[in-house]
């Protein structure tokens, strides 16, 4: 299998023809029925969301939705939520737990929205509040981060029992431009600044922030969307099972962040 | 033998608030004898000791200069009673990230802080509450695990201890060094938050100036109460940020203190003077009362 650098990867997770949350739906699902709004002031496209039917059982499926052109990015914004998209999940998620139904993200997007009208209604609080709700909902919950997840943005929808990544898929504090940007003046560091985020799929297993990662047909899920269509599934439901088995959702996945990161205490010589 | 230690631990917290006065952001400048500090915004020349008095206010124009975190404990506690948790508690360079050790250890040395965030126990106007303040010298505030962890900690103790809890934050975000684990600390925070809240816990927020990226998306947005500092940059988004994305100028005081209140984020914008009695205030309203209920 031919390694990539970590660059490349980023321009893989990014390529047009990469298979997005309505893709994996469509391909996984039966059944979807969109829901829309977050019932406060609008509906943003940007997240995807609704009820269908896994494998028969129903479940909650929402993700970070980008274009395949111009024209669909436009309308998406290029998947880049404002506070109504977290607002909408989190009303989505809820439901999952009234309904008892498992949760299941797909993340895929630069980040959330850095706009003027996007913080003039709260994009902050707006991620907070996902995080907060997210960590303490009493059904499983299965993210899979199919493309780029960049920041609070893709944070705000996978905190997750379990958390798989494609084998190509990139998972960051921030965009590696934006990275650039903020430690040496230079978004055209980007290159530089990927080798060195550990933002590879790879990379955030071995550092425990995600769990599994998801094979990828040779030069990327976009050569054989079939291929990884059923190898998501697979990694899907294997996963799914295993949280139902643990069972104690809220606990086990708020036992998951709480140990993100290690520590010197004082107490230790080092 | 108690005595002795809380006298040491007051004498320490004393010297670390002077030496963070002294040391402070505010721009010098000496004329004759007299050490005089500039105000950024006004640009009046206030004496030192003036602005010490006013808790560094501008007398003049009502600028809050940035303060440290143990010189913002020193207004707030009463004499005697802090008690700081976790001092020690710092992080790996989990991503050996290049020249992050050093750059760690200037920041202590420039500061004399272990990380971003102090905490500590202490009595505000008698009453007993865990406080978590952050300081915007150390690496911009940023938040890498031990911050993270902190903050955590500082939840838990106020959770289990149940008692209140009142965070400072001064943040330029998450930290950039520590990668995705600093992105974490966001969901960590905000896990441990939701359960305090669940729990009954009273939390208060107070932003400060400035307040930006991975910790106003988590712990600072949570508050039961949220309070802000007058003329502070509050956002998600940085202003560079936002500019660049959307090509145009922003209009004056967007995403400042006053701009928040009006769009409903904030409960109350509080002057640095005003602090400690509008705090006191929030902990006698929510003071519960031993099994005693409204009939």
């Amino acid at each position: 299998m031919a390694e990539y650098t970590p660059g490349q990867k980023v321009a893989i997770a990014r390529h047009a023809g990469r298979p997005g949350t309505a893709d994996y739906i469509s391909a996984l699902f039966t059944g979807f029925f969109a829901q829309k709004g977050d019932r406060q002031c609008r509906e943003d496209p940007a997240i995807l969301g609704g009820v269908a039917l896994y494998k028969g059982r129903p479940v909650t499926v929402l993700g970070h939705r980008k274009g395949k052109d111009l024209q669909e990015n436009m309308t998406y914004n290029f998947g880049m939520p404002g506070p109504e998209g977290y607002r909408k999940a989190q009303r989505l998620m809820r439901q999952a737990e009234k309904f008892r139904r498992p949760v299941i993200t797909f993340v895929d997007t630069p980040g959330a929205y850095p706009g003027l009208e996007a913080e003039a209604r709260g994009q902050g609080e707006a991620i907070a509040s996902t995080l907060a709700m997210m960590s303490g909902l009493d059904v499983p919950v299965v993210t899979i981060v199919i493309g780029e997840g960049g920041s609070g943005g893709a944070l705000a929808l996978a905190v997750a029992n379990r958390v798989l990544m494609l084998e190509h898929a990139v998972y960051s504090v921030l965009s590696p431009e934006g990275f650039a940007s903020i430690l040496w003046k230079d978004s055209g560091k980007a290159d530089q600044a990927a080798e060195v985020m550990k933002l590879t799929a790879q990379d955030l297993v071995a550092l425990g922030a995600a769990d599994e990662v998801i094979p990828e047909p040779p030069g990327g899920a976009h050569e054989n969307p079939q291929a990884v269509f059923v190898a998501v599934d697979r990694a899907l439901s294997r996963a799914l099972d295993r949280v139902v088995r643990e069972g104690d959702f809220a606990q086990k996945r708020y036992e998951k962040f709480r140990g993100m990161g290690s520590l010197y205490t004082g107490r230790d010589k080092s | 033998m108690i005595d002795s230690f809380r006298q040491r631990r007051e004498r320490m917290i004393q010297l670390k608030a002077r030496r963070e006065g002294k040391e402070s952001d505010v721009p010098r400048k000496h004329i004759g004898k007299a050490v005089f500090g500039k105000c950024p915004d006004c640009g009046a020349m206030v004496p030192k000791t003036e602005l010490a008095r006013t808790l560094y206010v501008c007398p003049k124009c009502g600028y809050h200069h940035p303060v440290g975190a143990y010189l913002r404990l020193s207004m707030l506690l009463d004499s005697k009673s802090f008690r700081e948790l976790d001092e020690k508690l710092s992080a790996p360079n989990a991503l050996k990230f290049p020249g992050y050790d050093d750059k760690l250890q200037a920041a202590r040395k420039s500061t004399g802080l272990t990380e971003g965030v102090v905490t500590a126990r202490g009595k505000l106007d008698g009453r007993m509450a865990v406080f978590a303040v952050m300081d915007s010298r150390f690496l911009m505030g940023s938040m890498g695990v031990a911050v993270g962890e902190k903050v955590t900690r500082a939840v838990e103790y106020a959770d289990r201890a149940k008692l209140p809890l009142i965070i400072f934050t001064a943040s330029g975000g998450a930290r950039m060094q520590e990668g995705i684990l600093s992105l974490m600390q966001m969901a960590k925070t905000s896990a441990a938050l939701a359960r305090f809240s669940r729990n009954g816990g009273l939390y208060i927020s107070v932003f400060t100036h400035p307040t930006t990226g991975g910790v106003t998306a988590s712990f600072a947005s949570l508050g039961d109460v949220t309070l802000a500092e007058p003329g502070a940059l509050i956002g998600f988004a940085g202003p560079r940020v936002i500019e660049q994305t959307i090509g145009q100028t922003l209009p004056e005081g967007f995403q400042r203190s006053e701009y928040l209140e009006e769009h409903g984020f904030v409960d109350q914008i509080v002057p640095r003077g005003q602090m400690r009695e509008t705090l006191s205030l929030l902990l006698q309203l929510h003071e519960k009362r031993g099994g005693e209920e409204h009939g």
